[in-house]
């Protein structure tokens, strides 16, 4: 029997958000997924004539040209003095900083700090993906103890290196954010929860409400050198136990 | 309006931002230049602007670079080691083509060096510190009228060139007090289309000094950025002369050492020397061809600055003789004294 148009519904389309363009990211990779979830979520508040995207450097460098909202580049780890900026200048519009570990946690720390104890009224995407991807997979602030990188060959050596950073723990010590989340993106579970947790970061804004802190555990199979499969199963069982999922805020 | 006040160099700054147009100001705090921060605190907030203390230079100057490209006059300041720091932000803004005021006490350096004025940071300030084939225009004023005054043409050059635009002055300058009469807004208006609004019935505009493909070439950006750079030298030297219709001995001095070599010139002049001075306004672009038809007239030429030697490379550029250029110059936070200033242009005639 032949089907026609008519029976079938129409239950799933590309986010009118997001541009209908390739990326350039690679198979299995987070940002694809959470640059999805960030259009999709923008649709539905109907905000894509109000907000602007603060891109970082690191791998989602282009973040700008997959998502149809003004966009602005940031140097590394500059995101949220540029968000700053722009959000006390507009401040009716929806000002989304996006950026990885290295440019958050890293070289970008003071500005991230800075901007959340203020209380800047923008929302941080935080991409945790352990590693340093666009340069080539280096060791990043939250790469795990003996995770092998290219700048930790043997391992990374807590003794010599210290140990991963907890992004959302220690935005938790400031008084003035109001929504402190990590999520994870290995599973259909986890996508939902944290577009849920991305939506009520942008909600808080639109009300005025303050700073929301949004971190996603990312794959980047790449330079993990495994498997798309086998990264999703990394992000649950290695980085999962020590960064712990869940809501740390939520004023 | 013409009713003389008295204000400290760094406060004329200020308030000539705010004659100008600026709401948005971003700093972190460093002497000699921390009347700016302070003034700004107190007055942004009585017309409604926004003055933010910034955790450090490098979140300042990028804090401008978010206000610019949202569309905004933006300023911020500081000196010597804090302008080191914003070199990053600066060449991103000259890069992404924004719009913003930078200004620059001068301290002694290298380093910590002191908190005395200086002006060993003329390499930094006309050659740039960031990375990449770009200018910033810089203007050097020499008193407090000039400071205000400049402040309010420098917003106006940014948002015509579309460029980071930097008032270059030093701890001196800043710290002086002088009466002055509080300039008038230009009036003038700039539209930019390519500011970051939100995209509402229009494609996304995006801000950004990364060039990546073969449409948009980075070779292709920066021989733009040169066209701009060339009108800019074309159309933007300021300069001023000063009894130099007859001069045999020509000074070059800027901002402060121009204060001190005029009042040497002073002195020369009642013994019958025939000398005069060469002041830049703009230091890029710099005025080389009219210092080099003053200099053919001239039978020695003289640079005077607060450094061991940074102006006199364009002063020789200028003047392509070399035999021609001397130079005097103290180091560290210290004037020059006008009676070595002196003592010199005399052993010319001797
Ligand atoms: C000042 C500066 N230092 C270093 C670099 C090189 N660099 C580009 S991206 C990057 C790290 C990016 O890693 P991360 O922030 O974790 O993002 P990811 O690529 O993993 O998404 C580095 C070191 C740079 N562009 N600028
Ligand atoms: S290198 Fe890693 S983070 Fe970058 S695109 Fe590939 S998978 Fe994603």
């Amino acid at each position: 029997m032949e089907a026609k148009a008519a029976d079938f519904k129409y239950v799933y389309d590309r986010p009118k958000s997001l541009v209908d363009v390739p990326t350039h990211y690679c198979p299995g990779c987070g940002h694809g997924i959470v640059h999805k979830i960030l259009a999709e979520v923008i649709d539905e508040l109907g905000i894509r004539d109000d907000t602007i995207v603060v891109a970082p450097v690191g791998c989602s460098v282009l973040l700008y040209n997959y998502i149809d909202v003004d966009g602005c580049e940031a140097a590394h780890g500059r995101a949220p003095a540029v968000a700053t900026g722009l959000k006390r200048v507009h401040k009716d519009k929806v000002v989304i900083s996006y950026q990885g570990d290295g440019d958050l946690l890293a070289i970008g720390t003071g500005e991230a700090i800075h901007a959340a104890n203020r209380g800047e009224n923008f929302t941080t995407i935080f991409m945790n993906n352990a590693i340093y991807g666009m340069t080539g997979g280096q060791m990043a602030p939250t790469t795990m103890e003996n995770q092998v990188t290219k700048t930790t060959p043997y391992g990374r050596d807590t003794a010599d290196v210290g140990f991963p950073i907890r992004g959302c723990e220690l935005v938790n010590t400031l008084e003035a954010p109001v929504f402190i989340e990590r999520c994870a993106v290995y599973d259909v579970k986890h996508v939902l929860k944290t577009k849920r947790a991305i939506k009520k970061g942008l909600q808080n804004q639109i009300e005025g409400k303050g700073y929301s802190f949004i971190e996603v555990l990312s794959m980047c199979p790449t330079n993990w050198g495994i498997s798309p499969v086998k990264s999703a199963e990394w992000v649950k069982e290695v980085m999962e136990p020590y960064y712990k999922l869940g809501n740390f805020r939520d004023l | 309006m013409s009713d003389q006040i008295l204000m400290k160099g760094n406060e004329a700054v200020g308030e000539a931002a705010i004659i100008a147009g600026c709401r948005h100001y971003f700093a972190y705090p460093i002497t000699p230049q921390n009347e700016i921060p302070a003034y700004m605190a107190k007055r942004l907030p009585e017309v409604g602007g926004t003055f933010l203390q910034a955790e450090s230079e490098l979140a300042a100057i990028n804090m401008v670079f978010g206000a610019s490209a949202a569309g905004a006059r933006a300023m911020t300041s500081s000196s010597s080691p804090g302008i080191s720091l914003k070199q990053e932000g600066i060449s991103y803004i000259a890069g992404a083509e924004l719009p913003c005021v930078i200004v620059d006490m001068m301290r002694g350096g290298p380093g910590l060096g002191n908190i005395a004025g200086s002006q060993s940071d003329y390499f930094q300030a006309t050659r740039g510190g960031g990375n990449g084939d770009y200018r910033v225009l810089v203007i050097a004023p020499a008193s407090v009228q000039e400071l205000a005054d400049m402040t309010v043409k420098a917003f106006d050059l940014a948002d015509h060139y579309s460029i980071p635009v930097m008032i270059l002055g030093d701890g001196f300058l800043g710290q002086m007090s002088e009466p002055f009469t509080l300039p008038e807004p230009s009036g003038k208006t700039f539209d930019k289309p390519w500011a970051l609004t939100g995209a509402k019935g229009r494609k996304p505009n995006i801000i950004a000094s990364m060039r990546l493909t073969p449409e948009d070439l980075l070779e292709k950006h920066n021989l733009e950025l040169q066209k701009t750079y060339q009108e800019i030298e074309a159309n933007e030297v300021m300069y001023e002369s000063y009894l130099l219709d007859d001069a045999e001995y020509v000074i070059v001095a800027y901002g402060t050492s121009a204060r001190i070599s005029r009042s040497a010139i002073g002195e020369l002049r009642k013994e019958g020397i025939k000398v005069g001075l060469f002041r830049p306004l703009t230091l890029w672009p710099y005025p080389y061809k009219e210092l080099k038809a003053v200099s053919d007239r001239a039978k020695k030429v003289l640079t005077v600055e607060m450094s061991l030697g940074q102006m006199v490379e364009d002063v020789r550029l200028a003047v392509q003789n070399d035999s021609k250029v001397d130079f005097y110059g103290r180091t560290g936070g210290m004037l020059p004294v006008s009676e070595e200033i002196i003592r010199k242009v005399r052993s010319y005639g001797g």
